[in-house]
């Protein structure tokens, strides 16, 4: 694309729909999900297979095949969208490439075995729109997601992309672009929830001619991967927020600090860096103008406490993610001692839509205090687990039920875990609480960067506590004291209920100690450090007291507390577990009744998921 | 996570084209050293002493100082890898889905623990925070390949040693 064309938000337009006239060559487009969740369940072949399909037929000029990101819906990749029937294929292999596009695209044929089919329903769907994990969704941001080549900058402008960032610099000035994000009601989605144009008001007030604006990437949360599939699926809009961004702030310079974990994101933002510079839409004079603002990518190295803004800005200073002691806040010295504004990859994500919408219409869809939809990784114990994006202020039920279907399997809702180490347990009378930064705060939870980790009653809550303050201590940076031992000897109080070794007196301490670091320590880190092992006192006290005074795991999985053996009326005598167990602890005659010896048993659970009749009881 | 005592190999003695070439890439401000120590570590798979003795002069960065960048994040490692290395992701979705028994069962298989590599140089057991694949989990990367929802007995099958196969070939 000629980089001189594009100097305007008519040329954008313009441009637009000439790729459209260019696209109408192709009667149909296949887009396959190919984000790192598609790639692990074997896109990848499909996609060569796809190709291979293409030209064995010879349909290269009439089919047009699309890898994109993440389509959301992980637990029926990988998934295949064709257009302009809109028919969607669940769980493809590279052997049905060639019969979609014989019958599906050559003959209008709808293969019914590849439709997804809705468990609680038996009803097939054949668009994206039937399937009930889409239908109550809201995807103002993730839609783009399954349309959008993210190596492809024209995909992008086909899309409608760079149409703010033009609108922004051609025909707003930065305070009215201010004035349209503070309208929004747009809150940072990294967690903290503050008011973005605030944020923004305040770094532009901020005395300094340099000043930067940095995205963090850098998505630690465990269970959280809202980031990582938008940096994939669609890297150009976080790009096109950023410049927005940086236009209204007055920043020239912008960091992307990307976690090295996600090793296709960093790849696919890379690339979109460079195409949107050699197109005119970074660096020097953006679409021909006064604005100039570039993009340097740096890789995280792996350290949670760098999600924390000013160990982030230590960080890519390169050196060791320390946080310090605010104020002075970033906004007035971050970055090489410069006015800095950080938001997340969700935020920046967000500001196109805002930009193009109007501040206006974005506030309606979320609550009277925050504006916008919110993406949710549902996962853990739930049927369709995926990236899920709903208005705030959608209750949990909702989220859990509607879109994600309930448990998965006939287990029973235990608790939804949000926010990750530095959020909460929620058990089920919190399940109506309309999910907002406020409401869940309220609930001894937070909102965090949109983690939801479904529970039943196979997950024990001690255990869980224990392996967030593993995490964290692990996590923490050492430089406050409270942080530093406090996490050590919470672990080491909650290990020792689970080790059976708990006594009464632990609890209170538990709790005391909890306070002491969360009143005590510097950074977000610590303060809520605490967080699980509270949560997880207000609303399952029972069962550390189980732990405690009974000796026993309820949910089975705390391996001091729980024996297997095998129930001798169901176990039909097939041996399959015999053979599996790894340290031939299980023994018996051929079709009678097996045997487990309680002390050669390292409790690691393969004949539990080797038994059909699942005669092997936990307790 | 303990990382076990630094060993310099042959490869990176002095003048290494494969750490000049890196170098070339910066001006050798402190600022780099988190890039320069991720670049360094993308081509020898880890950190050789002397590789950091020498970014230390580039850099003008004291050693005790990258030696702390080194150990601070946990994506550097001071020893080197094996020939495969398997990563088991132990985040919150997949601890819920039952990591902690593929982990152990990996462990158990290898002989190894979390963070150590076999006798033998020829895996690399390890652990990380998230792998942001939280849908499929639990998620095991052997070698960069993805695996979903692995089982104990499937990530058994994942390091099920080739020596081992070798043996009964014979």
């Amino acid at each position: 694309m000629p980089a001189t064309k594009l100097k305007n938000l008519k040329d954008l337009v313009k441009e637009q729909a000439r790729i459209a006239k260019e696209r109408e060559a192709y009667s149909h487009v296949v887009t396959i999900s190919s984000g790192t969740c598609g790639l692990a369940k074997g896109s990848g072949e499909f996609v060569d297979a796809m190709k291979a399909a293409v030209k064995a037929l010879g349909l290269g000029k009439r089919v047009l095949i699309k890898s994109t990101g993440c389509h959301g819906f992980c637990d029926i990749e990988p998934v295949v969208h064709i257009a302009p029937q809109g028919i969607v294929y669940q769980k493809v292999a590279p052997e049905n490439a060639k019969e979609i596009l014989s019958e599906t695209v050559l003959r209008n044929n709808v293969l019914e075995k590849l439709l997804y089919t809705d468990p609680q329903t038996g009803q097939k769907a054949r668009l994206a729109r039937e399937i009930p994990f889409y239908k109550s969704q809201r995807r103002l941001l993730t839609k783009a997601n399954a349309e959008v080549d993210p190596e492809s900058l024209p995909d992008y402008i086909a899309n409608g992309g760079y149409q703010a960032l033009a609108k922004a610099v051609g025909e707003l000035d930065p305070e009215k672009v201010i004035a349209e994000v503070k309208k929004s009601r747009l809150r940072g989605r990294g967690g903290a929830g503050f008011p973005t144009g605030f944020k923004w008001e305040f770094c532009r007030r901020a005395k300094g001619d340099v000043k930067y604006v940095i995205c963090n990437a850098d998505e630690g949360d465990p269970g959280a991967y809202m980031d990582r599939s938008l940096l994939e699926g669609n890297p150009h809009a976080t790009l096109e927020g950023m410049a927005i961004g940086a236009f209204a702030i007055g920043a020239s310079e912008g960091y992307i600090y990307v976690r090295h974990e996600y090793p296709m994101a960093v790849r696919n933002i890379r690339k979109a860096v460079e195409d949107a510079r050699a197109a005119g839409l970074l660096g020097k004079n953006i679409l021909g103008g006064k604005f100039s603002f570039d993009v340097h990518i740096e890789r995280g190295a792996g350290a949670f406490v760098c999600g924390e803004e000013t160990a982030l800005i230590s960080s890519v200073e390169g050196k060791r993610g320390e946080p310090r002691q605010r104020p002075p806040f970033p906004a007035v010295r971050g970055l090489w001692g410069k006015p800095t504004n950080i938001n997340n990859v969700e935020t920046w994500s967000s500001i196109p839509v805002v930009i193009n919408k109007g501040g206006d219409w974005f506030a309606r869809i979320g609550t009277e205090s925050s504006g916008g939809t919110k993406i949710f990784s549902l996962v853990g114990k739930v049927a369709h687990t995926g990236l899920v994006e709903v208005p705030i202020g959608t209750t949990l039920r909702e989220i859990i039920y509607d879109i994600g279907g309930g448990i998965k399997g006939d287990g029973e809702f235990k608790a939804v875990q949000t926010g990750g180490p530095s959020g909460g347990c929620l058990p089920r009378s919190m399940l109506d609480l309309p999910v907002d930064y406020d409401t869940l705060a309220k609930a001894g939870s937070i909102m965090g960067s949109g983690g939801m980790i479904v529970m039943d009653e196979s997950t024990c809550m001690v255990d869980l506590a224990k392996y967030f303050l593993n995490f964290l201590r692990d996590e923490s940076c050492g430089k406050c004291l409270s942080c530093r031992e406090g996490t050590d000897r919470l672990h080491e109080i909650v290990a020792r209920i689970c080790d059976g070794k708990g006594t009464e007196e632990d609890l209170p301490l538990l709790e005391e100690l909890a306070l002491v670091v969360k009143d005590a320590s510097m950074c977000g880190l610590g303060q809520t450090a605490p967080n699980p092992v509270l949560s997880t006192l207000r609303y399952f006290r029972k069962e550390y007291e189980a732990h405690i005074k009974e000796k026993r795991c309820p949910a089975g999985v705390c391996k001091a507390l729980i024996k297997y053996s095998i129930d001798g009326g169901k176990c039909i005598g097939c041996a399959v577990c015999a053979k599996q167990c790894p340290v031939d602890a299980i023994s018996g005659e051929f079709k009678k009744p097996h045997a487990i010896d309680a002390d050669r048993c390292i409790r690691c659970g393969v004949c539990v998921d080797a038994c059909k009749p699942k005669a092997i009881l936990v307790a | 996570m303990k990382k076990n005592k630094t060993k310099t190999t042959k490869g990176s003695e002095a003048g290494d084209p494969r750490l000049d070439r890196i170098f070339k890439s910066y001006e050798g401000r402190a600022r780099d050293t988190v890039s320069v120590l991720q670049d360094i570590q993308d081509v020898y798979g880890y950190l050789p002493e002397d590789a950091l003795r020498k970014a230390s002069v580039f850099l003008g960065v004291p050693l005790p100082e990258i030696f702390g960048v080194a150990t601070f994040y946990r994506m550097f490692r001071l020893n080197a890898p094996g020939k495969h290395t398997v990563t088991a992701c132990v985040g919150t979705a997949c601890h819920v889905r039952g990591v902690t028994r593929v982990v152990d069962e990996l462990s158990r298989t290898l002989g190894v623990e979390p963070g150590q590599t076999t006798p033998d140089g020829n895996y690399s057991l390890e652990t990380v925070a998230c792998l942001g694949c939280c849908a499929i989990g639990p998620v095991v990367v052997k070698d960069g390949q993805y695996h979903g929802n692995v089982t104990p007995q499937g990530a058994r099958k994942l390091v099920e040693k080739p020596a081992r196969t070798a043996e009964v070939a014979k």
